[in-house]
């Protein structure tokens, strides 16, 4: 095995938290006890923080994951020293049981194509030379010496981009606007408020490559003609501020921010704004509102942020996904860029796998790939050997595709069709054990929680829908609900003022499009066919199982289990609470939900 | 303002001079109104409402704009808050991996609820609608430590770390 020259150690949010910080300075401090000089460099997220801490010994990339500091010393004796890898430390593959040497060798990263996420995990985020290094800021020097703003907007039209935050429209088209816009003073948005919950994607690219990201809204303010930017971070986001904060300030040092950037007469701040925690604050409009200091209520359109954005000024907003596509696009060129994905939707995604899925972690492929191929081929499919139901695509705006259509090409256009959309790209994985009324119910409670009130239909109709389905899980159902809820539904979504009013009774209306027979179910037969809702389920404990032993009994809270030692107990369901305690605690499996 | 033994003097606030300097570094600046909240809070962990009248005078704005924007954002606070604030989150993710149960297990741990502080102002409960650690699943946040993986088993041990 070849000698190893560096160490990379994944400090991405997922690592820190299952400790890669105690691990770097174990290690740096084993090392050094060891005489040895071998750098350990703490990059950006990997992507596939369920099996963090996440360490690769390079030149060779040998992979190892769950790495706790303990291990350090024999990571050093074994793998340094002696030249062998530490099998226990490697990761297996959950379909074949064998074990992935190196990094190229995990399927989950195999089967991936990297390109917005090349930099992450690979390079130093607090470093701007290895971003350079590694090719960054080269598409800024081509743009600056080569290009005018036109030619710049008409390479981003030529590259097919479309906005990666949600509604997929295409960039090329938003910066001409800006451009053409009447006005002198024009500002650069970024759209950093990641706060689809199941998306972390832009978390991701901020804490790993934040250069990019200021690289792309760098040739975007040269495009439009723009000389100030802002970034707009989730303040529940504090390592990627930090992060991001780090490579302004270098960037500023280097030359590639400020006055006369790289003597090319081209001036750009850059200036970070945390948000304050209100999911709305995602909506373009809404976000320009929190900026300027205001509540974080939407406007109504037109105007558009391209006429009159930030304080009146013409305004591009994309968000963070789509700025870190523009250096990619300028360093390889619009017809390579457009060479990737479908006909109407090019490059790649990235999204964020997650749920009852084997391996959970970003997945960046191309353009086109089907839904199988990321749940089974990159995640491994799905968790305990249980069975697919539905993958919840786009977040609370999004809506949820069943087994039927996991060879769906993944597409704007295609997603939208199917009642989905491809929104930040969240993908949950849903097995047979979620009610898919109760998910409904979930997303529903969460957009009319986030509903800022300025709008009567999304104030007031998510709160009637939510009534109705919350009834509908409590076991009190009406016969007329599902007609009610598609009614609401189609009112909200054509008379809302926002992208979160119009887009909040997705989520029901895939599932009633979907999965109606467990709407059905729940109204008419009064049953919970994933067993989930609590209301309608009772326990009951299988005479030919049950060994006797007692131990439900005695976890029982409420006292509501009896019986004889060594003979088969029961549960009075008039005192069971439904807690679920008992299934928990018996070792033969005799207690049942029905 | 309290004064100091016998002397007539009074002791200064080290939390008012540093009220004052968050207002120098913003002011003059367009929608500096959220920043300055922020700044606020960190000092004094929440945003008495004397410090909002103080916040409004130094922003030349009205004192209902400034309690508006406070109320509308979920960071701003009104009330004191725990030493030690944990966020549960319940998320898409974390809802399919039983977010909800360790929801539950430690609003009967501390024995409040969603959004309230113990007694003894040792802990803030919250939850919330995600914290980006989908991968981790269910997690809770403390303080700024991210957990993960929980089960409900695991939080007793968690929470204790925390004084």
């Amino acid at each position: 095995m070849s000698k190893v020259d560096k160490i990379l150690i994944c400090g991405g949010t997922g690592c820190i938290s299952s400790g890669s910080g105690k691990l770097v300075n174990g290690l740096r401090a084993a090392l050094a006890g060891a005489g040895l000089e071998i750098p350990v460099v703490l990059t950006g997220c990997h992507g596939f923080c369920e099996q963090g801490p996440l360490v690769i010994m390079e030149p060779q990339g040998v992979f190892y994951r769950r790495v706790q500091v303990e291990d350090a010393e024999e990571i050093i004796a074994k793998h340094i020293k002696g030249g062998e890898v530490v099998e226990r430390l490697l990761y297996t593959e959950p379909t074949t049981g064998e074990a992935a040497l190196t990094y190229k060798d995990v399927q989950f990263y195999a089967k991936q194509q990297r390109m917005v996420l090349k930099n992450c995990g690979h390079i130093d985020p607090e470093n701007i030379q290895e971003y350079i290094a590694a090719g960054g800021y080269e598409g800024l020097a081509k743009v600056l010496k080569t290009m005018n703003g036109d030619q710049v907007v008409e390479e981003v039209k030529k590259s097919g981009l479309r906005g990666r935050g949600g509604g997929g429209f295409p960039t090329g088209i938003k910066w001409q606007s800006t451009r053409q816009a009447e006005g002198t003073k024009k500002y650069v948005v970024c759209n950093a408020d990641e706060g689809d919950p199941g998306a972390f994607m832009d978390r991701s690219v901020l804490e790993g490559d934040p250069h990019a990201v200021i690289e792309g809204m760098l040739i975007c303010g040269y495009a439009i003609g723009a000389d100030e930017g802002y970034v707009y971070v989730r303040a529940e986001y504090p390592l990627a501020i930090k992060r991001l904060s780090i490579a302004i300030a270098q960037a500023e040092e280097a030359g590639y921010l400020g006055e006369n950037i790289r003597g090319s007469g081209f001036n750009f701040r850059l200036k970070i704004k945390a948000g304050a925690g209100a999911f709305v604050c995602g909506e373009e409009t809404a976000l320009l509102n929190s900026i300027e200091g205001e509540r974080g209520m939407p406007r109504p359109r037109p105007p558009f942020p391209a006429f009159k954005g930030l304080w009146q000024k013409p305004t591009t907003l994309n968000n963070v996904e789509t700025f870190a596509n523009v250096p990619v696009i300028f360093r390889n060129g619009a017809d390579w860029y457009a060479s990737l994905g479908t006909e109407k939707s090019k490059g790649t995604k990235v999204f964020a796998l997650t749920g009852k899925v084997n391996n959970t972690g970003l997945a960046e492929v191309p353009m086109g790939i089907t839904m199988r191929q990321i749940i089974f081929d990159i995640g491994g499919g799905i968790k305990d050997g249980k069975k697919f139901k539905a993958v919840q695509i786009g977040g609370p705006s999004g809506g949820c595709l069943p087994e039927e259509l996991l060879d769906l090409s993944i597409d704007y256009d295609s997603l939208t069709a199917a009642g989905a959309m491809m929104g930040s790209g969240g993908l949950v994985v849903m097995d047979e054990t979620t009610c898919m009324v109760d998910l409904a119910r979930f997303f529903l409670n969460f957009t009319q929680k986030e509903s800022c009130g300025k709008c009567i239909p999304c104030r007031e109709g998510t709160k009637r829908m939510l009534e109705i389905l919350q009834r509908i899980t409590d076991g009190k159902g009406q016969q007329s609900d599902i007609e009610t809820l598609e009614r609401l539904a189609k009112v909200i979504k054509s008379t809302s003022l926002c992208g979160l009013g119009q887009t909040a009774p997705n989520p029901v209306l895939a599932t009633l499009r979907y999965f109606r027979h467990e709407y059905v179910a729940h109204i008419e037969e009064g049953k919970c066919p994933a067993g989930v809702c609590t209301a309608l389920l009772s326990y009951f404990i299988e005479p030919e199982t049950c060994k006797g032993c007692g131990l439900c009994a005695k976890n029982c809270p409420v006292g509501a289990i009896t019986g004889v030692v060594k003979e088969p107990y029961t549960i009075d369901t008039a005192k069971c609470i439904k807690c679920g305690v008992c299934i928990t605690k018996c070792k033969f499996g005799s207690v049942q939900r029905r | 303002m309290s004064s100091c033994c016998q002397c007539g003097n009074v002791v200064p606030d080290p939390r008012q001079q540093q009220l004052a300097e968050v207002f120098k570094k913003y002011a003059g600046q367009k929608g500096a109104l959220i920043p300055v909240l922020q700044g606020a809070q960190d000092i004094y962990s929440y945003l008495p409402a004397e410090v909002l009248k103080q916040i409004a005078d130094a922003l030349n704005l009205p004192f209902s704009k400034v309690y508006g924007v406070v109320t509308f954002y979920a960071q701003f606070h009104l009330k004191p808050r725990g030493r030690n604030i944990v966020r549960v989150c319940l998320g898409t993710a974390c809802h399919v991996r039983g977010g909800a149960k360790i929801f539950e297990t430690i609003r009967n741990e501390l024995q409040i609820g969603d959004g309230e502080t113990t007694a003894d102002l040792r802990y803030t409960l919250e939850s919330v609608a995600c914290i980006g650690a989908c991968g981790l699943a269910p997690v809770i946040m403390v303080n700024a430590d991210t957990h993960g993986r929980l089960t409900p088993d695991k939080l007793k041990a968690i929470l204790a770390q925390y004084e």
